[in-house]
């Protein structure tokens, strides 16, 4: 490797490389934010599993935004022209197939990581003081998600897009006195049409984006403001060293982008995985009813929303009465918003928690996983009845929670994060 | 050094911040108006909701015939004096029975549900959840039973109408099917989408 030349070559392009930088640094915090943001910002050095799920939500953006970016070079959202153009993609277009099923599966994909990820901040307690604007800028992306994750499956026109469109839209109507009008605000049309197919996909591939990319930065700037809460739910930034950093935190770069490496290449080995032999997931991830044109005169045999979707549809039909279920559905997911205030225990990891948190927080997540499966069947009377006891599991778990985690007997928080060192 | 002592007027500027900012938001808010606006069914939309006619001359009785009006399909239905008859009886076993709590228009709030009795004119969209019920117009029906006398049947979720759209109790839908408004302009033509005077 060695010869007497190369040194001198590479300090030259070193020198010159840091004069560029210092350059930029006169005029952009290049330098600046890179050590805020990465090489030092302190992060617990405790971290596990789970904390695996925050940068696999950056990465399946990213895959969305790209797929998305060349999917709409060739779709076509005109409800004459949307079906045939998604099916030109999937036949005619070069690895159209591809770029295709990598959007679709990132669909559920991000669901199934945010999903572990907020599960992730129940167990840790990861939305209290002082993280509660964090989590309502993580439960807004969250709903800008929902919302971006329905429009987007709007957009192939087949029969279960316009007949899910049909059913959530009309859940507007059923807000007292003005649904009827937004109904029609909405669709801008007396009937789900091409006007609404042209509108949803302005919100999918321009505004809810921005959104979304928006409250994304706001999120992570509210970490890093207030940094990363871990397992143990220790303060790191009470114990600094010498040197002014924590104790028990390591620099996000090198140590953390490495970690997250090694777990972005194993989740891309699953989710290729799925893109390539079960696109469809047996009808999960792409319902079957989907393969036909969307006809407004032909309902499909049971109208069911995707997966991600389906615990909160159970509730919606557990409740006997139209407007209180949508109003029970909406109050489903304003709950999750109101955990920093509604959670009273002074202890934020459930390690350090007792069973009066440990049993609840083990039955919600049971739960919400019963009323998923319970939201993607045919109703029958026993099953609706199975969703009524899931919706009431569900509110409690909310409602009582001031009570049992105030009275949950904790133990001792150490001072130090556990840690062995490997 | 604070603002009053170096001479500020505080009392003005805060006149000034307080009506700059109120001029600035009514501002914002009326630029908005066009662009929510812009969301209302437009002209074209409005065009082609326009009320639909519909030759009914050739509807047996007894029979039914679809029309597509404002992308929903409308059931019009040409009752026997049979069909009729059955309607008094199932009183007790329909949930709103009286249509109270259903949406029709006023002159479609009696027993029939119609204008004129032989004629029922649905929106053919099921009040539970949008599917699309199927005519089961014959009595005992082997799939619903002996004591069927004749209605709708949502194959979605089971939810079960009379002859005249009516619901019956302990089935999923919360109301009775729809009805437009309509009127005939003569006895072979009937208008969907308009009350009589309109069209």
């Amino acid at each position: 490797m060695s010869t007497a030349s190369q040194p001198d070559f590479f300090d030259r392009v070193g020198s010159r490389m840091s004069a560029l930088g210092a350059w930029i640094d006169a005029r952009f915090p290049m330098t600046k934010m890179w050590k805020e943001h990465a090489s030092e910002y302190y992060a617990p050095k405790n971290f596990n599993f789970w904390y695996y799920f925050g940068v696999l939500s950056l990465v399946v953006l990213v895959i969305q935004l790209v797929s998305g970016i060349f999917l709409t070079m060739n779709y076509k959202p005109s409800a004459e022209h949307a079906f045939a153009s998604v099916e030109y993609i999937m036949r005619d277009v070069e690895w159209g197939w591809l770029i295709r099923y990598i959007h679709s599966t990132g669909a559920s994909a991000f669901f199934v990581v945010v999903y572990l990820h907020m599960f992730r901040g129940l167990l840790y307690g990861s939305y209290k003081n002082p993280r509660e604007l964090l989590w309502i800028f993580g439960m807004l992306i969250y709903l800008v998600l929902m919302a971006e994750a329905f429009m987007g499956y709007v957009l192939p026109w087949g029969n279960m897009s316009y007949w899910g469109a049909q059913v959530i839209v009309n859940l507007i109507g059923a807000l007292p006195y003005v649904g009827g009008a937004l109904v029609e605000w909405v669709r801008g049309d007396y009937f789900i049409s091409d006007v609404t197919l042209n509108r949803f996909f302005a919100l999918h591939v321009v505004a809810l984006p921005l959104a979304l990319i928006f409250l994304v930065v706001a999120h992570i700037l509210a970490l890093h403001e207030v940094g990363s809460n871990n397992p143990d739910g220790v303060d790191i930034k009470k114990l600094k060293g010498s040197n002014g950093h924590p104790v028990d935190g390591i620099p996000f770069h090198p140590y953390y982008t490495v970690k997250d490496l090694a777990g972005i290449v194993f989740f891309l080995i699953l989710f290729s995985f799925v893109i390539f032999f079960a696109p469809e997931m047996g009808g999960y991830f792409l319902e079957h009813a989907n393969f036909t044109k969307a006809d407004p005169l032909v309902t499909p045999d049971n109208i069911a929303p995707v997966w991600y979707f389906t615990p909160f549809y159970a509730i919606l039909r557990a409740v006997p009465h139209q407007v209180l279920g949508v109003f029970a559905m909406g109050l489903a997911v304003v709950a999750l918003f109101l955990l920093p205030w509604l959670d009273r225990s002074k202890v934020k990891s459930v390690r350090y928690r007792g069973w009066l948190f440990k049993i609840p927080l083990f039955v919600f997540a049971a739960n919400f996983l019963m009323l998923g499966y319970l939201g993607l069947q045919h109703p029958t009377p026993q099953l609706t009845m199975l969703s009524r006891v899931g919706t009431i599991i569900y509110f409690l778990f909310f409602i009582l929670m001031p009570w049992y985690t105030s009275i949950d007997k904790t133990k001792p928080v150490p001072e130090r994060v556990t840690y062995n060192a490997h | 050094m604070s603002a009053e002592a170096e001479g500020v007027d505080t009392g003005r500027r805060h006149f000034l911040v307080v009506a700059t900012t109120t001029a600035g938001l009514v501002g914002v808010a009326a630029t908005a108006v066009p662009f929510l606006a812009s969301w209302r069914p437009s002209a074209k939309a409005k065009a082609l909701g326009a009320p639909v006619e519909v030759d009914i001359s050739k509807l047996d009785i007894g029979g039914l015939m679809k029309v597509e009006w404002r992308g929903q399909a409308i059931y019009v239905v040409k009752r026997t004096p049979e069909m009729l008859a059955t309607l008094p009886l199932l009183k007790d076993s329909l949930r709103d029975a009286d249509s109270k709590e259903s949406e029709q228009p006023a002159y479609a709030t009696n027993e029939t549900r119609a204008l004129k009795p032989e004629i029922l004119v649905l929106i053919g969209v099921c009040t539970h959840l949008g599917c699309a019920p199927l005519d089961k117009f014959q009595p005992g029906d082997a799939e619903l039973g002996a004591d069927w006398k004749g209605g709708f049947y949502c194959p979605c979720h089971g939810s079960k109408f009379d002859l005249a759209g009516r619901v019956f109790k302990g089935v999923p839908a919360p109301s009775n099917l729809r009805i437009p408004p309509y009127s005939f302009a003569s006895d072979s033509k009937l208008i969907v989408g308009a009350d009589s005077g309109v069209a």
